[in-house]
């Protein structure tokens, strides 16, 4: 570009200065609402509890003493990473991939959904290991349920890998779906893990035939309050990181038109600058030649 | 839909018969394999053995991996897919037929490696049933699983390094029952194979299907 491209400067930036739609909606976006707010209030005060409950007033374990502690942490957070994570990002899928109920909304839900539930695996393998340590004597255990989880982790990583290669959004969001689906497969294998293998991890928690919890009344207590914390604090992390899939889509629409304005005001500053200084600026080229960059 | 599988099988193999890549690229590779895993474990005769069904399956899922690539690679010249899709073939029989052609490939392949196997690390198989259900069953799986990755990653410029991550987690069911399923068969103990099997046939049937459903929109997102 010549010194010509100084009088084409309005022309790119209206667009960035004009209040476009998207970019009244990605404001809209940026604020987070109400609701979501209270929730991760509520979530985190739940967890602040949990903790006091779990490190305080519970008494030790008759057998494990303190290190059943970690149990009031540990299936909630694998609860989570298994079960909402999974189910969220199998129902965001197949109903973005549905024609009836086919919109970007679903895409983003599911592949938030991924993304938090990798974390909470990593979380669940975490704080299983570090329980395995002293209860089983190793942190790692080639058992069904850890193998399984762990591949779930991989599984979600890969599906994580794939929505970072850029592409057309209504592309990628079907992409995206298909392979949420068969990451999807992997969760019934963890939840029947300890059934059809019968390894070192103890049996089901929740969901299971015959399910009884012999526990003292607070920890029973502390172990529900766990469980309620952590999913608080899932639907939270889930609508902050849906926020940010939004605004990540309006920047990648409006990336570049923003970077031109910016480079046009780069310039424009160079120009001002080199022409304030005078010839003391050694690397701003004169202004007529220098106002392109 | 099964006309139209027999179709894309049909042209997949011919361009095979011309082609040559698998059986000069993908089964050498594979022997390779059972090589260098011979030198990571080392000349000790026993460990050797007990090693063979696992670096057998290791060098089936790699193969796979390569198979599935050259599979997409096919389909990835200019305007080859969309003169698929504007060909009217249902993508269920795409599906079949690919996932077809790359399960007959593969069970060539199990055959050279079964006698590399034998060969390389004196093993012998004692209920040849049990081996060549597992293998079989195994097969169906694997090009079915595959091909489906392998249509989740057309068309990426990041194909090639993206396919591996993707689809060796999925397939790592398929290495551990197919491993057990073979060490059973070595050890002539049936009936622990048999309970292998119980995973290595959902696991085909499952991915059979769900490719069937997901191929098409899969092909339409490629």
């Amino acid at each position: 570009m010549t010194a010509t491209g100084q009088t084409a400067r309005p022309i790119p930036r209206a667009p960035a200065q004009s209040p476009s739609p998207s970019a009244l909606s990605a404001a809209a976006a940026g604020r987070s609402p109400r609701w979501l707010s209270v929730v991760g209030l509520l979530g985190v005060i739940a967890l602040g509890f949990t903790v006091w409950l779990g490190l305080w007033i519970t008494p030790p374990d008759a057998v494990q003493g303190n290190l059943a502690r970690l149990l009031y942490i540990h299936p909630p957070i694998a609860t989570v990473a298994l079960y909402w994570a999974g189910g969220v990002a199998l129902v965001g899928s197949l109903l973005y991939l549905w024609p009836r109920t086919r919109s970007l909304f679903w895409d983003r839900l599911a592949a938030s959904a991924v993304e938090v539930g990798a974390v909470f695996a990593a979380l669940t393998l975490v704080t299983g290991s570090l329980w395995g340590r002293p209860a089983w004597g190793v942190w790692w255990t080639w058992d069904a349920r850890l193998t399984s989880t762990a591949l779930l982790l991989l599984l979600e990583i890969g599906y994580l890998a794939l929505r970072r290669v850029p592409a057309d959004p209504a592309v990628r969001a079907r992409r995206c779906a298909v392979a949420a689906i068969l990451v999807a497969i992997d969760v019934p294998i963890v939840h029947f893990s300890v059934d059809w293998w019968n390894t070192l991890h103890q049996g089901g928690t929740f969901l299971d035939p015959g399910f009884k919890l012999h526990a003292h009344g607070s920890m029973l207590w502390t172990f529900l309050l766990g469980f309620i914390a952590f999913s608080l604090i899932f639907v939270w992390l889930l609508g902050m990181r849906y926020r940010i899939e939004v605004l990540q889509d309006h920047v990648g629409d409006q990336e570049l038109e923003v970077s031109l304005a910016e480079r046009w005001d780069e310039g424009a500053g160079l120009a001002g600058a080199g022409a304030a200084v005078g010839v003391g600026v050694g690397t701003a080229p004169p202004p007529p030649s220098g106002s392109a960059p | 839909m099964w006309r139209d599988a027999l179709l894309v099988a049909g042209k997949d193999l011919r361009i095979e018969a011309r082609s040559r890549v698998a059986l000069w690229q993908v089964v050498p590779f594979a022997v390779l394999v059972l090589v260098l895993l011979a030198f990571a474990i080392g000349p000790d005769a026993a460990p050797l053995r007990a090693a063979a069904p696992g670096i057998f399956w290791i060098a089936v899922l790699f193969s796979t991996v390569l198979s599935i690539q050259r599979s997409v690679a096919i389909e990835s010249g200019e305007g080859t897919r969309d003169g698929l899709r504007l060909s009217g073939i249902d993508p269920a029989g795409i599906f079949l037929g690919k996932a077809a052609a790359i399960g007959l490939q593969l069970l060539v392949l199990q055959i050279v490696l079964w006698a590399g196997v034998t060969f390389l690390f004196d093993v012998r198989v004692h209920v040849v049933w049990l081996a060549i259900t597992a293998s079989l069953v195994a097969t169906v799986g694997l090009a079915c699983a595959g091909v489906l990755y392998g249509a989740l990653s057309a068309g990426l410029h990041v194909r090639d390094t993206l396919l591996p991550l993707l689809v060796l987690p999925v397939l790592a069911p398929v290495l551990l029952a197919g491993t057990k399923t073979w060490q059973a068969a070595l050890d002539g103990n049936a009936s622990s194979g048999t309970e292998w099997l119980r995973l290595l046939i959902p696991f085909a049937v499952i991915y059979l299907v769900i490719g069937i459903v997901l191929y098409g929109p899969l092909q339409e997102a490629a």
